[in-house]
């Protein structure tokens, strides 16, 4: 990485210098603070509203991880009977294609109204999301064993299983993790987008409710804990995938 | 130390025994009829031209492709009897590593499947960190496959294969991929395997040089179809060293099969 002044990094540097700029652009100009907030005020409302937004933080973590964790579990059981399974293969994926190409946006009212205002609507958007990219890059990762493989295992009279414990599932791992890394960022905007939707609580529930109390400062407070929320899911993916992964991956 | 060749048919038990065994891909014809004992504990070169079958005809003896007319044995066994008892390793000529492995972990592959199966497997005497000091690669057992050089993975991959204590080692150009001096040097520590363990070799190969030094017979191939041009003798005393192919019967082999190859 590239160092400047004292060992900081610049992406840092260049950050805090557009944020003093940003200040300068809103005292200077006198913005109005509902249409833009100086960092200053959004650092103000991220101390003073901090147990409001604590309160609001945790049922969108829940949703998320709970969303991540059953899109993902579906994904990869999915992907493991198609790849056992060319007919159910055949059956399915162009299901869930389709699926895939039904914008979350315009389909979240209808699962809301299905599953009601609590937790499973959440759950089942955030699932969604997190869905296919998963289950293409597990199938992918699961059928990139070489023909060379394959012979071995064949002259080794490996069963159907053991192929799947020794050798799919471990070779499936790094495809499994990119697409985790995906998962991680869009569960937690699947959880928003169904709270956007209709919830009481929750990190997107403040932003509707921010937005149309002209609470500017407190709106970008909970878009900063929002994004939060996703470096910090994304950082335990990727570190669970540095502890798994030693081996090299072209 | 091996006998060279069989004085007479029938004294020698046979490894690996062909009766008019016929491959074919679709309507092409890649092994054509082909008669062949392989005598155990020998170790065979195979040379042919490209496309010529010498793969088919290893992937024939081990069970991965069927024959469709004619039979194969493998230690009087059908060759699915003999892969499921593991009477034959196979070494590709990519090492073909499982990369999540250490080197030791990759040579114990063998012994962790099939046993839950009930799978009654032959094991060496050999440990698998024993088997890697065969192959001199004592110290580096925890290495990852990428960690290790090309040649280094072939000889992990030398140990995987004995792990299960085959009679019988079918090698599909093993060092094809490596340069001239590890090759040289891979040579001479299959030769010294082969006399420790007295394991039968099959060993293709595209170079008449590593084809003459290494084996006690030649089987030179044809193609289209796929048969046996003719098995040539070598009479070259074992031990053998690198400063043998600056020998004139060295070169005397090595020109008659420039010109058998030329022919095929
Ligand atoms: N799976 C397959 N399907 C169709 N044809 C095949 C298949 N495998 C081999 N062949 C054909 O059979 C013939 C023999 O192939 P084989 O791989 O045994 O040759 P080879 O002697 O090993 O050649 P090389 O020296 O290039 O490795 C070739 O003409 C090849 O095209
Ligand atoms: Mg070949």
């Amino acid at each position: 990485m590239q160092k400047l002044g004292g060992g900081v990094p610049l992406p840092i540097l260049t950050a805090v210098g557009l944020i003093l700029l940003w200040e300068a652009g809103v005292r200077g100009f006198s913005v109005p603070s509902y249409i833009a907030p100086a960092p200053s005020d959004i650092a103000r409302a991220l101390v003073n509203d901090f147990p409001l937004l604590m309160r609001n933080f945790w049922p969108t973590l829940f949703e998320s991880l709970l969303g991540f964790a059953v899109g993902n579990l579906g994904a990869v059981l999915i992907a493991i009977a198609f790849v056992h399974n060319k007919t159910v293969e055949k059956a399915f994926f162009p299901i869930a294609v389709f699926i895939n190409t039904v914008p979350i946006l315009a389909i979240a009212p209808i699962l809301v109204l299905i599953f009601g205002g609590g937790l499973t609507a959440k759950v089942v958007i955030a699932a969604l999301i997190c869905f296919f990219p998963t289950l293409v890059n597990m199938v992918r990762g699961l059928e990139a064993v070489t023909p060379q493989v394959m012979e071995l295992a064949r002259i080794l009279s490996a069963s159907k299983w053991e192929i799947f414990w020794k050798i799919r599932l471990p070779s499936s791992l790094p495809f499994l993790f990119a697409a985790l890394k995906i998962a991680a960022t869009t569960s937690v905007i699947g959880a928003i987008v169904g709270e956007w939707v209709g919830a009481d609580k929750g990190l997107g529930t403040l932003i509707i409710d921010a937005t149309f109390n002209f609470r500017a400062a407190q709106l970008y407070a909970t878009v900063l804990m929002s994004s939060g929320l996703s470096v910090v899911m994304f950082a335990s993916v990727a570190i669970a995938e540095k502890l798994l992964i030693r081996w090299e991956h072209k | 130390m091996q006998v060279a060749s069989s004085p007479a048919a029938g004294s020698v038990p046979i490894a690996a025994s062909l009766r008019n065994a016929t491959v074919r891909f679709a309507t092409f014809t890649a092994i054509d009829k082909i008669s062949l004992d392989i005598e155990d504990g020998a170790f065979y070169s195979i040379l042919g031209p490209s496309g010529c079958g010498k793969s088919t005809l290893l992937r024939l003896i081990s069970d991965l492709i069927p024959a469709a007319e004619g039979e194969v044995t493998v230690f009087g066994k059908s060759t699915e009897e003999a892969r499921l008892a593991r009477e034959f390793a196979f070494v590709f000529q990519e090492a073909t590593l499982l990369p999540w492995r250490s080197a030791i972990d990759n040579v114990r592959l063998p012994l962790e499947i099939g046993r839950s199966r009930g799978l009654k497997l032959p094991v060496s005497e050999r440990s698998p960190a024993e088997l890697l000091e065969l192959v001199g690669l004592k110290g580096r057992e925890n290495a990852l496959p990428h960690e290790l050089s090309g040649g280094m993975r072939q000889r992990v991959a030398i140990a995987r294969a004995l792990v299960c204590k085959p009679k019988l080692l079918l090698m599909d150009e093993p060092f094809g991929a490596l340069d001239e001096m590890t090759r040289d040097h891979m040579n001479l520590e299959l030769l010294r395997i082969w006399q420790e363990t007295g394991v039968t070799i099959l060993f293709v190969t595209h170079s008449i040089p590593e084809a003459i030094f290494l084996g006690q017979k030649v089987l030179m191939l044809k193609a289209n179809p796929g048969r046996v041009r003719e098995i040539v003798d070598i009479d070259l005393p074992y031990p053998r060293e690198i400063a043998l192919r600056d020998t004139l019967e060295f070169t005397r082999y090595s020109a008659r099969l420039r010109q058998l190859l030329e022919t095929c």
